[in-house]
């Protein structure tokens, strides 16, 4: 089905075997069954704006679209390039979308990463405009995702995944940001959804250094929970939050 | 070394089906086969069961399904999938459906229906009551072990190797040479370690698929992605029991095989259904199926003891393998002879005794079978470790080391059945590829910052060409009327490109160009008797067929040209392309012998050879790792694997180097990244590509490839065999850069950042 | 349901059902070079360009393609001829069997960047898997063809 408005879709979507189909590709790897699938593909989301304070990103733009976005790459400092460029391939890439991507809120979601280190909202037909970071702890709706609605705070972002081969899903990924005045590390992969951790005790107060990104390392290893899975055990995550953390901390500090 | 300059031979000349395959034709066997019955299996979700009730009757009321078979309705002569030459040393294990399921993934019931979505359906609907018995997953424990894979009792074996179904056994084997335990115990040092490889998969980018009919003589017609179509008319002679003239096997283009196509894993299914039905059926494997039920490496524990001296010198190799062959017998116990003859014999210039030997087992797990190395590859990763351990202990630089012991050429090696290694030049593969890779640079440990560094290791190879007194090819060349020729083959080239290469022979012989040189193969009804693919055996076996079928031929051409000339055929000399009276300077073209030839005639002008050889003249091979190792994430990157490649004569140096870089990669795979675990219950976790990790074009670094020659007496144009032989060097190369970045040995494949970032140090 | 494609410059139509797969959609219609290596997304044996663009027809509904253009190697022989024989002068086709998907992603890549670094080709084809060739050989052919080209390109100025 390829409704022609929204709330058409969202009437559809109603129905408990109905389902939003978006990207598409990893369908074929669950044992999903559905009566029938509902495309938003006529609905113009597939379309990135910038304005002066804010990206808008429709659900439907591909991950090769937000990609090449010469507006995200600079305001992301190339992060969002970085944190795209190694899921499977550029053909998966033009086919996978934003929406595909946050809807599933995956833990090893690279897009989810890396936009929850942003100050980013997700717009929801009926929900409304939620920010990602109590999105992605919502449960799982009958609601739409419209598009992601990134703001243009001053900032720097940085990215970087473990991966055991090039094109895997990552064992474990960080994104670090500076909003504003606002420190904020994201660990992803653990496998479960990603987390969000602030400066809380200001330890990055005075400015990103080699000690101070250890010490935030530090804490983001006792205060975020890993576990294991088949890409990754949990003593190895363990092992990787306090390097990928202090790594890509200093990576931001280098931003700029 | 005064070698004649070829025309043909020794050129890079594009592979004949290059464009075809480069411009997407149909040539694959799904894009030729006609429409035909989809044809699926529904597999057992247990690794040990007995089918106690099978109810089909819901499923085959569903449109489009025209018939299900279980085990009640297929003979019951047991057979073997495995492709290869009689005497055949795999067990004959296997029914077409067992009652008895032995593995995640046995085969329970055929599907054959109208559409994939009927065959999709039916499978769910099939309703099935498993009496579940404990399994065997633990290959360790399974000799012996109360609990039997094959408890039948028509289990049998065509020679007696050992096997022993009452005892999980599927075959065991032993060789040795001098007092290896006098010898041990007078070295000054001896290392004892065990090693352990897993049942990697080929991942041939075509999974296995076969189309069956009825021919228009009332014969089974079978189009299958195989190695081996001889083999192939064999099996489904026993399974089907059906005799093999009414069997015909032909493959199109294979999409990759490396051993896998080298059993008959698809082909009885659909062969099945044709011959119950009368009707055209198909059977393609998902990705699943070729990941979980297909016929991959042998997983295998390595013990190696080494004895040797203060000084390097090694005196004593005992190298005791346990090999795991999963529920069914291909291939066990051929394979796990490798891993001795093909490791020990590296080492023959100082060795003074060796023992080998090995058991190889049934589990409940995926049956193995050949692949790219074929227990070369799991040898040498042991004993090539062993040799770089015994080298790091030491402080002797291991190249050093291994110069000091090596196999050279002239020698004769105890450990590979007494052969004389006639050419070899491992001796200068090792010193090129170190003034190549820039050893002395790169084998020190560089710090790089950031928890980075970079390290180098090294790993020596041998594999064989053919299998001796064994493997037999033969080759039909044929005159066509204007002097180009036809070359009738039963090898089979998975990609490899051997229909060139044996073209490039035939126009050398012949005198002509490549390009008036076509081939076809292979089909059992038009091509003459060849073993297949496999082994190793493709350029050096039928290599030297088409040698003998030149040779005859050319007297054929003689003797009808005698025919025109009305002088004896003794006079006339094949030169130049045309026969020749040198007496008189008459000359007969080509095109006048074929004239000649189909016009009353007497004599054909085509040609059969065959040629079987009873030695198997080692290639040779050195590889050299440089990675950089996080010191911090675990993670390895190899940055350039380089490699120097004495295969004899390269016919085709540009296939040659493909090969070479193909089984590098394939290599980094298995030591780096490609993974096989499994649930308690005994399935592979690891069943698609999305879990099964292979090498994309990011991770393999930089590949150099360079060539030693030696010339191979026995083989066409000094040629020895190269496909499989690449595969070996990336473990132990990568395996010892990795303990020289980290300090740990690693001696399990493959070995994964989170291995490497866990591993304690050892203390010793 | 009744759908369009512009398929290689043709209009198709055709009555699917809506869970149809493009691949098997474009198979279905003659496009055999399209071949399907694995279930899930991950070896690009099946890429095709959709409204030009490279995706994985494994993964696309047909429904989707619904008044698009897809184009698969049987409509691309020009274009691709110009680099394929640099590839074959390697030897690095071998099998073949990834070749299609393989020479699709090649030219989408040459449309969207004519000059690339060898960094840029190996990051564009990564999700183009081949078990033989090593992928070093297939690179060479690719420097080859844009070497060649642009000398060519050079000596006519």
């Amino acid at each position: 089905m390829r409704p022609q408005s929204l709330e058409e879709a969202w009437e559809l979507n109603q129905k408990k075997r109905n389902r939003v189909v978006a990207g598409m590709m990893w369908l074929k790897m669950g044992t999903h069954s559905f009566n029938t699938a509902i495309d938003l593909c006529d609905l113009g989301l597939d379309a990135i704006e910038e304005t002066e304070d804010e990206f808008r990103i429709g659900a439907m733009a591909t991950l090769r679209q937000m990609e090449k976005h010469p507006g995200l790459d600079v305001y992301s400092c190339g992060a969002v390039k970085a944190a795209l460029r190694d899921i499977v391939g550029v053909q998966f890439r033009n086919g996978a979308t934003l929406g595909g991507s946050l809807w599933r809120r995956m833990g090893f979601s690279d897009v989810v990463a890396i936009f929850l280190a942003m100050d980013s909202s997700v717009e929801l037909f009926k929900g409304g405009v939620v920010p990602l970071e109590e999105f992605v702890r919502m449960p799982y709706d009958n609601d739409i995702l419209v598009r992601l609605i990134v703001k243009k705070r001053p900032g720097a972002f940085a990215y970087q995944a473990v991966r055991k081969q090039r094109t895997d899903l990552p064992t474990l990924n960080c994104a670090a940001a500076k909003v504003g005045d606002e420190y904020r590390l994201v660990v992803g992969s653990r496998p479960t959804r990603a987390m969000l951790l602030r400066d809380e005790r200001g330890i990055l107060a005075g400015g990103i250094t080699e000690e101070s990104a250890a010490a935030f390392a530090e804490y983001a290893a006792g205060a975020v929970p890993v576990s294991g899975n088949m890409w990754g055990s949990a003593e190895y995550r363990r092992a990787l939050v306090p390097v990928l953390a202090r790594r890509t901390l200093l990576a931001l500090g280098e931003v700029r | 070394m005064n070698r004649p300059d070829y025309q043909s031979v020794g050129k890079s000349v594009r592979k004949k089906d290059s464009l075809q395959l480069l411009l997407g034709k149909p040539v694959f066997t799904e894009d030729i086969a006609p429409d035909a019955l989809v044809v699926k299996l529904l597999r057992s979700p247990h690794a040990n069961a007995i089918v106690e009730d099978i109810d089909t009757s819901k499923a085959k009321k569903i449109a489009g399904v025209v018939d299900i078979y279980t085990w009640e309705d297929v003979p019951g002569e047991r057979f073997s999938n495995a492709g290869q030459t009689y005497p055949e040393t795999s067990p004959y294990d296997r029914l077409i459906i067992d009652r008895h399921v032995r593995y995640v993934g046995d085969v329970v019931a055929i599907v054959a229906a109208e559409n994939e979505k009927a065959a999709e359906a039916a499978l769910s609907r099939i309703k099935v009551t498993y009496d579940v018995l404990d399994p065997v997953l633990d290959f360790r424990a399974a000799k012996d072990n109360p609990t039997l894979v094959h408890p039948e009792d028509n289990w049998h074996m065509l020679c007696d190797l050992g096997g022993d179904n009452k005892r999980n056994l599927v075959g065991t084997t032993a060789d040795a040479d001098g007092d290896v335990e006098a010898v041990l115990a007078d070295c000054d040092i001896v290392l004892e370690r065990t090693y352990h490889t897993k049942a990697f998969n080929q991942a041939m980018m075509e999974t296995f698929r076969t189309y069956a009919e009825m021919d228009r003589y009332g014969r089974l017609h079978v189009i299958s992605s195989t190695q081996i179509v001889f083999h192939v008319r064999r099996i489904l002679s026993h399974a089907l029991g059906i005799p093999k003239s009414r069997i015909r096997v032909e493959k199109p283009r294979i999409g990759g095989g490396f051993g896998a196509k080298q059993t008959a894993v698809c082909e009885v299914y659909p062969a099945f259904v044709t011959m119950k039905t009368g009707r055209p059926a198909m059977c393609v494997f998902t990705r699943k199926e070729a990941q979980t039920c297909g016929s991959p490496r042998h997983e295998m524990e390595i013990k190696v003891r080494l004895g040797a001296n203060d000084d390097g010198r090694i005196r004593a190799l005992d190298v005791t393998t346990l090999s795991n062959s999963g529920a069914y017998g291909e291939h066990g116990w051929a394979t796990v002879g490798l891993t001795g003859h093909k490791s020990i014999p590296l080492y023959t210039g100082s060795l003074e005794a060796f023992k080998f030997t090995a058991d190889v087992v049934y589990t409940n797990m995926q049956p193995s079978g050949a692949y790219r190395g074929f227990g070369a590859t799991q040898g040498q990763f042991a004993v090539e470790t062993a040799v770089n351990e015994l080298a790091e202990m030491l402080r002797r630089d291991p190249v050093g080391l291994r110069e000091q012991n090596m196999l050279r050429e002239g020698m004769t090696m105890p450990a590979y059945f007494n052969e004389v290694a006639n050419a070899c030049a491992l001796d200068r593969c090792l010193d090129h590829c170190r003034d190549m890779f820039d050893w002395e640079a790169k084998y020190p440990v560089r710090d790089m910052g950031n928890g980075k560094v970079r390290a180098a290791g090294v790993g020596m190879s041998m594999q064989g060409s053919g299998i001796a007194g064994i493997d037999s090819g033969s080759v039909t060349v044929r005159l066509n009327d204007d002097g180009t020729y036809m070359l009738v083959i039963g090898a089979a080239d998975m990609g490899t490109g051997c229909d060139t290469i044996l073209a490039q022979m035939v126009a050398e012989h012949m005198e002509c160009s490549v390009d008036d040189v076509s081939v076809f193969g292979a089909d059992t009804d038009a091509s003459p008797y060849d073993s297949g693919s496999y082994a190793s055996s493709t350029t050096y076996v039928t290599g030297m067929a088409v040698e003998k079928a030149c040779a005859l031929l050319k007297e054929r051409f003689c003797a009808i040209a005698a025919e025109i000339l009305g002088c004896p055929a003794e006079e006339l000399a094949f030169e130049d392309g045309r026969v020749v009276r040198e007496s008189t300077g008459e000359t007969v073209s080509l095109p006048a012998i074929a004239e000649k030839s189909q016009c009353n005639s007497c004599q054909l002008a085509e040609a059969t050879a065959m040629h079987s050889s009873p030695v198997s003249p080692p290639p040779f091979m050195v590889g050299m790792a440089e990675i950089e190792l996080d010191r911090e994430t675990g993670t390895v990157e190899v940055l350039n694997f380089d490699a120097v490649v004495d295969c004899g004569i390269p016919i085709n140096p540009a296939l040659a180097r493909i090969q070479v870089e193909g089984g590098i990669v394939q290599g980094i795979g298995h030591t780096l990244m490609e993974d096989v675990t499994r649930t308690p219950k005994g399935a592979i976790r690891e069943s698609s590509l999305f879990t099964y990790r292979l090498p994309t074009r990011l991770d393999v670094g930089d590949v150099r490839v360079e060539f030693e020659h030696s010339y191979e007496p026995t083989g066409p144009f000094g040629a020895k065999s190269i496909g499989e032989i690449v595969i070996n060097t990336p473990a132990p190369a990568i395996a010892h850069a990795i303990y020289r970045a980290t300090g740990v040995w690693h001696r399990e494949l493959p070995i994964l950042p989170e291995h490497i970032l866990l591993a304690k140090p050892e203390e010793d | 349901m009744e759908i369009t494609i512009k398929l290689n410059g043709k209009a198709v139509s055709d009555d699917i059902s809506a869970d149809m797969l493009l691949i098997d959609f474009v198979r279905a219609h003659g496009c055999l070079s399209v071949k399907r290596g694995c279930e899930t997304s991950a070896c690009g044996l099946c890429t095709v360009l959709l409204d030009g663009e490279p995706v994985l027809s494994c993964s696309t509904l047909v429904a989707r393609a619904d008044g698009h253009s897809v184009q698969t190697l049987e409509g691309l022989q020009d274009e691709a001829s110009e680099f394929v024989g640099f590839i074959a002068d390697q030897g690095a086709e071998q099998c073949g069997f990834c070749n299609p998907g393989f020479v699709m992603n090649t030219i989408a890549l040459l449309r969207e960047n004519p000059d690339p670094t060898d960094e840029e080709i190996l990051s564009y084809l990564s999700g183009n898997l081949c078990r033989c060739s090593g992928y070093v050989g297939q690179l060479r052919g690719i420097r080859n063809f844009l070497t060649s080209r642009n000398e060519e390109g050079g000596s006519r100025e």
